[in-house]
């Protein structure tokens, strides 16, 4: 879509460079003339302000990792310098620790745009795929950074998830035990255990980093979708990417920075666990254990089974059945705008996500009481878990075969613009 | 070539084949250390026995140590709990196996099996489901039906020698290999 290239080198050292390492022409291509739908909205700034947090989140453990040390001894005590004694350590940490926050509420975001808009389906299936992964290791790095700090949260969070792994003895005996014992480096949870997960956390973001780069070149072969979900048809379709949608996703950066840095400066602990500032203790596990926020909706669908294996099954299922998304859709229509019947279904599952959060906050005998009947949560995680599977599984290849969707417009430009002129983009 | 017959494999075949497998042996061989660098090291192996004084545990009471890291219960029953232990039926379980490290693999689940001498209930205090330390129950301050221990985690419930009734976990709180050392003193690991 991104066509010949455009750029004209002006100056006898770009020239010379172009010929050599064609650098300038790359980000001319891909940054400054990229033809981008006219029609995107604000749910389409969410990409750039990910790239933005992924940048936080780097420069800022970088510095965090100068004052960090990662011993089972010395790890709680070194955070808690951090706060107190290294100059702006505070901002530093909670800048990080709400980053993480913060970038993993934009990934949502983008990730329902992309189911409602329809984002995955052909031609941008790898683009889809692509994100998943990167989704995947970015729960993996929060984990993994949770753990450093050391409190009780930290340990028990990180015995619970590696013991994830020690489901597999019902399949095959020992061989769990055996794959949790090496991820720990000892018989639990311990110095070992901590090192190893600081040098993976330091690592990860990288390799996130690269495939955001395989992210947006699978981006740049098809181009943007957009909310009408239709084909770009022609020039008067688009709008080259600068100066359009740099101002336009700069502007929607800041004011999500300034809500991020709102949090930051007046409560930073807003998303944070008491019980982390409670040195880890690996005999005493605190009353009620919850993982971060981010992942609660699957810490629900786990506790909600009353098998360890199915559990766990149910849980990986939960995200492997992202991958498989771009094949589930049955419908030949991209966007929920044209889709009634889909549309009131993704609502359904986004309250449903939500619900999932909540319920996984919750401790495990807890019951809402409905007139006097005592309904236990565990059975409406049940079906909000039943509704999550059903959504993917069930909902999305039956409705695209039944559904009538509405009339699609016959180009961006005559939606965007009616009858006036498109003007010519320069 | 298209004009080529030769349906028998050529040297140049055997040669790919070998290169290829040699090169699959080689690296396998070289990701080994790579990989095996995160079991426990020696160092963590030798720290994996402990010796315990358990004198001052009175009846009724759990004490809790650590032993290669984990939690490990020590729980002077009365002889109500035994008895309680003792009359559940091998059919209630939802683990049969003893799961005790100092009898065979295959031994049943018995009151019998979960302890040298039933006053003394020796434990890993590891949940069997993700691995939470479950919480002791008394008779002040029950925890779950069965007496035993409770796991606020997910809602495990263990009886009064340790055993899965109800909840996620899926095996029994393992026993530990342990010895008397005299009456008073316990060898664990
Ligand atoms: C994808 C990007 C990243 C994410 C999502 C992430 C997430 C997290 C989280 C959730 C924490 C726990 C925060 C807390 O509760 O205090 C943490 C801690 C930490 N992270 Fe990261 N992180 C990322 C990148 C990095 C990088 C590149 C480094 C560089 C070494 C780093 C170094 C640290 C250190 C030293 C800590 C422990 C100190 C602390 O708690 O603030 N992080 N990280
Ligand atoms: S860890 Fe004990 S019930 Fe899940």
């Amino acid at each position: 879509m991104s066509g010949p290239s455009t750029y004209v080198p002006k100056t006898a050292f770009s020239r010379w460079l172009d010929a050599r390492l064609p650098i300038i022409r790359f980000a001319n291509d891909t940054m400054l003339t990229f033809p981008t739908p006219r029609n995107l909205n604000f749910w389409y700034a969410f990409g750039a302000i990910l790239t933005v947090f992924l940048g936080i989140q780097i420069v800022t453990g970088i510095v965090l990792a100068m004052h960090y040390v990662p011993n089972e001894n010395l790890a709680f005590d070194s955070v808690e310098s951090i706060m107190r004694d290294v100059n702006y350590g505070w901002l530093l940490r909670y800048m990080h620790a709400n980053g993480a926050s913060f970038f993993f509420l934009a990934v949502y975001v983008h990730m329902f745009r992309g189911l409602y808009y329809g984002s995955y389906k052909a031609p941008r299936e790898v683009l889809w795929i692509l994100g998943v992964v990167i989704y995947v290791l970015m729960m993996a790095t929060a984990f993994l950074g949770y753990v450093l700090v050391w409190g009780q949260m930290s340990f028990w969070a990180a015995t619970v998830i590696t013991n994830l792994f020690s489901s597999l003895d019902q399949i095959v005996p020992h061989v769990g035990t055996a794959i949790a014992t090496w991820l720990w480096g000892g018989f639990a949870v311990g110095d070992a255990t901590l090192n190893r997960f600081f040098s993976l956390h330091y690592l990860l973001p990288f390799a996130i980093a690269a495939v955001v780069g395989l992210h947006i070149w699978a981006l740049h072969v098809p181009g943007n979708n957009n909310p009408l979900g239709i084909d770009v048809k022609g020039p008067q379709d688009t709008l080259p990417f600068h100066p359009y949608y740099t101002a336009k996703d700069a502007f929607y950066v800041a004011l999500f920075v300034v809500l991020y840095m709102a949090v930051v400066f007046y409560n930073p602990d807003l998303t944070g666990n008491p019980d982390n500032y409670i040195p880890a203790n690996p005999v005493v596990t605190p009353p009620d254990i919850v993982p971060e926020w981010y992942l609660l909706p699957f810490y629900a669908m786990l506790r909600s089974v009353p098998q360890k294996l199915l559990g766990v099954l149910v849980l990986a299922g939960a995200i492997v059945t992202l991958f498989f998304v771009p094949w589930l859709d049955t419908s030949k229509v991209r966007s929920c705008r044209f889709r009634p019947q889909m549309k009131f279904f993704f609502w359904f599952f986004v309250v449903d996500c939500i619900l999932l959060g909540y319920l996984g906050s919750q401790s495990v005998d807890a019951a809402w009481n409905l007139a006097g009947i005592d309904l236990p949560l565990v059975w409406v995680a049940r079906f909000a878990t039943a509704y999550y599977f059903g959504f993917f599984w069930v909902l999305l290849p039956l409705v695209g075969l039944f559904e009538k969707p509405k009339a699609l417009p016959d180009s961006i430009a005559k939606s965007v613009l009616g009858n006036a002129q498109p003007m010519p983009a320069e | 070539m298209a004009t080529t017959t030769a349906a028998e494999p050529t040297r140049r075949d055997f040669i790919y084949i070998a290169t290829g497998a040699a090169a699959a042996v080689g690296g396998a061989l070289a990701a080994w250390p790579f990989i095996d660098q995160m079991n426990p090291s020696s160092a963590v192996l030798a720290l994996a026995s402990i010796e315990v004084d358990i004198a001052s545990i009175q009846p009724g009471q759990s004490v809790t140590f650590k032993w290669r890291g984990h939690p490990l219960f020590v729980r002077r029953r009365t002889p109500k709990e035994i008895a309680e232990a003792n009359g559940v039926a091998l059919s209630d379980l939802k683990d049969p196996l003893a799961r005790n490290a100092n009898l065979a693999e295959d031994a049943p689940a018995t009151d019998r099996n979960r302890s040298t001498k039933p006053e003394w209930l020796v434990l890993v205090g590891v949940c069997t489901h993700l691995g939470c330390t479950p919480t002791v129950s008394t008779p002040q301050v029950p925890q779950g039906e069965y007496g035993g221990w409770l796991c606020h985690c997910h809602g495990s419930q263990y009886d009064t020698a340790g055993r899965i009734r109800k909840g996620p976990a899926p095996e029994n709180l393992a026993v530990p290999p342990y010895s008397f050392l005299s009456a008073t003193r316990l060898k664990v690991g």
